[in-house]
């Protein structure tokens, strides 16, 4: 209780303090000393959870249970890791011009900022601050984005802006609808928004609007987790920003939407299960099969052609978003197991990376993959870590993105054995995409004048090695965690 | 039966058709104050509906929703984007619409669709104002329509903010408003949206020296 | 036979009255513009005067543009007889629809706009051009309207429509309101008055309705001014009557036909005056701007279409 609050309130003082206290020189590493203190918070809290299974606050306002407890700790621990990076790295942009001292105020505020909003999404019981908490992010990100002040920075956090608020209304009205269908059978107003009242009474909820109101949640959540035909924001955004932003988009924003779609799905299960309405019962997870098998695919054959480093890993990230969203679709408690383990290693690979990507483009000082040469020659530790990293997304055994990856294809080849084909063929695409591009990038005859730069491998090698250790064994009170989540969704567990 | 209707419901539905008649004149104005002052209009319809919706069902809470309604659609944001457009010089640009003919026609297509929509969803509801869902959904995606059709920032943003109009309405309409929290954090997002979009506007004004979106075509995927 | 001539004498009061009431608009005008009014009886004098002329006729003139005064004057008096002015129930509501109506409008403006091209003068040609502009997109509007009211009423006959609002009593329908506004703007589009044309120039670029009789002369056009101003008369009751009906008589006894009369000298008087304050605070707009104009009757029509069907519906 005492650590959810500390978890929710020092990001929010924080943001506060460093947007009042003006750009000071330790303005960095109070970044850090913060996340570090939210990271030990949400250590202690988890802690209370293990032991006591779950905890609930205010009213019921908000609610801790193993679904969510990793993915706070997950959060901020990639918080914790990004603002490592961040210290030295903006600091480097500062230096070559690229930021005044003013955006680095808004810089720090706005990390904060989003980190408040990702963690009261995710602890969050109220359907409608969960709402609140997700447009939130994206008011806190959207001038991140901007941040460089280009026109195509501009052009970017414009259509980010346009396409996620648009996006995010969709999934607003979704939650009038289900508040709508609750207010039928919760007596009490005040309740008929949280998430545990409303699973206790899902198969009361009345099935057609449940199916309408998912359709408009699909679409509007969907759009911040980037599901094809509604990413278009996500590589652009990811393209300008600044890098750290890219790591946290990437590694926590993507994720703590598929939370929220996760979460109205249990609902509409529930609501469709016993089969009144004349749907089928599994409507909800055909509909995130289709979309996340579409983005996957896409996503897939969309890597071939990036030119833009950071956009390359945007669209990896697209990939892996559409197979999660295929896999909690899919429904059945070893696709559910799978996805729940590939949202977390795919948050840490995908921030380590991006952290990567950050000093290589230092280095080689452009983003074009064609400009980008010979990391390893110039600087062995950032050349291996984008080549360890991105043969970990790409799903390598034996890091943790392989087990996920394994058992996702376990599932679909005992559910819908034909849907096998698709996605080998779209891993393999995958494969071939970024390895095409990554080849010459790390091994390719490094430029004359170029040099290396200070770089803080620590957080990519801490998130690297968790990677590999969940890929090699996952940590028992992880797997209670996973398991009893899977019951959450499915039903049934698999332990 | 209509008739047989207090006076004041009677004036929930007028005001919501309306409601849906500024929506289309948002999208059929071209000139950017009549735009804003259509958006300004249909905030304060949206309010003076909420607080006879509050009248009627005797939910006090509503008045405040209404109050914020009123204090943010209808004059903090109109109020806003007035500012902006002086301090931008645009006061008396034209934002021509494209198609206007097609622009409504969809528009039109778009209230049936949502009338198809909302009619299961109408079934379930007591409130007098029921019918009024398939009204608010059209709003939304009326603005949605506009964030399309329009290619000038500002038009976009009263888009934007007609659509949540719409959504405000949504919530009004079918469940009597939600639950003050929910709606003091959506209210607050919104404020927040319509400063950060303001701020946008000297961006973008500043690096393409007008504030047409159609020039924004550098990070379009086909050109790589 | 009672109720026959009763519907006799109602014709009678459109064609007796037009003139009178297009004398109380000009005379309410000259009011707001601080000007002294002429007699009320003027347009009688106008036309009386016209009637005692000699008409002057273009030799390539054909018998297309002798007819055509007389059918627009008999057309626009079918109409005056469809409409209830003071009574429904009368023999006439049989054929009181409101399609026959535009029809007959329709077939008025046709040989109108055909007697414009006659001559063959460039501006007789420019203002059927224009005329037709206008109806094409006027028609549209007004049918939508007319649809709207018939789906509230279910009919089109405009005395069963009349007597639906009647019983209905004072009901806000937002169906009606905008079919009401969609109206007005149709009815001002088709008689030509400010903002859409403006009956009182003949500047060249601006005329529409008197670009197309220019070339009339004595009692021809006497037949057409008359004509012109029975069509105002006659949409302004419409209006009135359809959406305001309440003093009509619905019982053929005369202190009911009294206080009809009584009901809508007054109603006629007040829309009059609304109408020339309109007229006094608005400028005629530039003629590209009228399809605007018009698209926007069409869009007021089309939601009081689908809010009869979202909201009144249940």
């Amino acid at each position: 209780m005492n650590a959810l609050i500390l978890t929710l309130l020092i990001p929010l003082l924080s943001s506060v303090a460093m947007a009042v206290m003006g750009q000071k020189k330790i303005a960095g590493s109070l970044n850090i000393i913060v996340s570090l203190a939210q990271f030990i918070a949400t250590l202690f809290m988890t802690s209370v959870v293990f032991k006591q299974g779950h905890i609930g606050a205010s009213n019921g306002q908000f609610y801790i249970d193993s679904f969510n407890v990793y993915l706070i700790a997950l959060t901020a621990l990639v918080g914790l890791t990004t603002s490592l990076f961040s210290r030295p790295y903006m600091e480097q942009e500062r230096q070559n011009g690229r930021l005044s001292t003013n955006r680095m105020r808004l810089y720090h505020t706005s990390y904060q900022g989003f980190l408040f909003t990702m963690q009261l999404a995710l602890s969050t019981n109220n359907l409608g601050i969960l709402w609140v908490a997700l447009e939130g992010a994206t008011l806190a990100t959207v001038l991140l984005v901007s941040l460089y002040r280009t026109p195509e920075a501009i052009e970017a956090a414009w259509k980010y802006f346009i396409i996620c608020g648009v996006g995010i209304a969709q999934a607003l009205f979704g939650t009038v609808l289900i508040y709508f269908a609750a207010a039928q059978v919760i007596p009490d107003p005040e309740q008929a928004l949280l998430i545990r009242v409303l699973v206790e009474h899902a198969a009361g909820l009345h099935p057609i609007i449940m199916t309408i109101a998912f359709v408009f949640l699909l679409v509007g959540y969907g759009t911040k987790v980037g599901l094809v035909p509604m990413h278009t924001w996500l590589p652009d955004a990811h393209s300008e920003g600044p890098t750290p932003m890219s790591a946290v988009l990437s590694g926590l924003l993507l994720n703590v939407a598929l939370y929220a779609l996760v979460r109205v799905k249990i609902l509409t299960d529930g609501a469709l299960a016993n089969n009144l309405s004349g749907h089928s019962p599994h409507l909800a997870g055909y509909l995130m099969m289709g979309f996340g098998l579409l983005s996957f695919t896409v996503a897939g054959y969309m890597l071939h052609r990036q030119r833009d480093i950071k956009r390359l890993f945007s669209y990896s990230s697209i990939e892996h978003m559409g197979l999660m969203t295929f896999a909690f679709g899919l429904g059945v408690p070893l696709a559910t197991f799978g996805a729940l383990l590939h949202m977390t290693v795919h948050s840490l690979t995908k921030s380590s990376i991006f952290i990567t990507v950050g000093h290589a483009s230092h280095i080689a000082q452009t983003q074009k993959i064609d400009n980008i040469r010979g990391l390893i020659a110039t600087q062995p530790s950032v050349g291996w870590g984008l080549l360890i990293g991105t043969a970990a997304i790409a799903g390598f055994p034996p890091f943790g993105v392989f087990t996920s990856e394994f058992l996702l294809l376990s599932a679909t080849m005992q559910t819908h054995p034909w849907l096998t084909i698709p996605l080998l063929v779209g891993l393999a695409v995958a494969f071939a995409g970024l390895f095409r591009h990554l080849h010459p990038m790390v091994y390719g005859e490094k430029p004359a004048e170029q040099t290396g730069v200070q770089a803080n491998m620590w957080p990519v090698i801490i998130q690297l090695a968790l990677v590999l250790w969940l890929g090699l064994s996952i940590p028992d009170f992880l797997a209670q965690w996973f398991d009893q989540a899977t019951q959450l969704i499915t039903g049934s567990g698999l332990l | 039966m209509l008739t047989q209707l207090p006076f004041y419901q009677q004036a929930i539905l007028t005001l919501s058709a309306m409601i849906l008649f500024t929506s289309f004149a948002l999208l059929a104005q071209s000139r950017v104050v009549s735009i804003i002052h259509a958006f300004a209009w249909q905030g304060a319809m949206v309010a003076l509906t909420t607080a006879l919706v509050a009248y009627d069902t005797g939910l006090h809470h509503l008045y405040i929703s209404a109050f914020l309604t009123l204090a943010l659609k209808a004059l903090f944001i109109p109020w806003l984007l007035h500012r902006l457009i002086r301090r931008l010089g645009l006061i008396r640009e034209l934002h021509t619409v494209e198609h206007p003919v097609m622009t409504m026609m969809i528009a039109t297509s778009l209230v049936i669709f949502c009338y198809y929509v909302a009619q299961p969803i109408e079934q379930f509801s007591e409130t007098i104002t029921r019918n009024t869902i398939a009204i608010s959904m059209s709003v939304i995606l009326l603005g949605m329509l506009m964030l399309i059709s329009r290619n000038k920032a500002v038009s976009q943003v009263v888009g934007f903010m007609s659509l949540e109009n719409g959504l405000f309405f949504a919530a009004i309409s079918a469940t009597n408003g939600m639950p003050m929290v929910v709606e003091l954090g959506i209210a607050f997002d919104v404020l927040i949206a319509a400063v950060i979009f303001g701020v946008f506007f000297f961006h973008i004004r500043d690096s393409f020296d007008s504030l047409d979106v159609s020039q924004f075509h550098r990070l379009s995927e086909s050109d790589e | 036979m009672n109720n026959w001539i009763l519907a006799l004498i109602q014709a009678a009061l459109f064609i007796i009255f037009a003139p009178l009431f297009a004398g109380w608009i000009k005379r309410v005008k000259c009011w707001l513009q601080n000007r002294r009014p002429p007699s009320l009886l003027q347009p009688y004098q106008d036309l009386r005067r016209l009637l005692s002329k000699q008409v002057v006729m273009s030799v390539d003139a054909s018998a297309v543009f002798r007819v055509a005064p007389y059918i627009v004057a008999a057309a626009t008096l079918l109409a005056a007889i469809v409409v209830p002015l003071i009574a429904v129930n009368l023999p006439t509501t049989a054929i009181a629809d409101v399609i026959v109506l535009a029809g007959f409008f329709a077939l008025a403006r046709f040989f109108l706009a055909l007697a414009g091209m006659d001559i063959g003068t460039a501006f007789g040609g420019m203002g059927s051009s224009r005329e037709m502009t206008i109806s094409a997109l006027a028609e549209p509007a007004m049918l939508m309207a007319v649809f709207t009211l018939a789906m509230v009423a279910s009919s089109t006959n405009l005395s069963t429509v009349i007597h639906y609002v009647l019983a209905d009593g004072m009901v806000l329908r937002p169906s009606l309101l905008f079919a009401l506004l969609s109206m007005l703007l149709v009815g001002i589009a088709e008689t030509g008055r400010i903002p859409v044309d403006n009956p009182a120039t003949h500047l060249e670029l601006t005329m529409i309705h008197e670009a197309m009789i220019l070339e009339y002369s004595g009692r021809h056009l006497a037949l057409i001014e008359w004509a012109a101003q029975l069509k105002l008369m006659l949409y302004s009751v419409l209006i009135i009557n359809i959406f305001f009906p309440w003093g009509i008589a619905s019982e053929l006894n005369l202190v009911m036909l009294s206080t009809a009369i009584f009901a809508i000298t007054a109603k006629l008087m007040i829309l009059g005056a609304v109408l020339a304050v309109s007229e006094t605070i608005m400028a005629k707009m530039r003629l590209f701007r009228v399809t605007i104009f018009l698209v926007l009757a069409l869009t007021l029509a089309l939601i009081g279409i689908l809010s009869h069907i979202v909201l009144e519906i249940h």
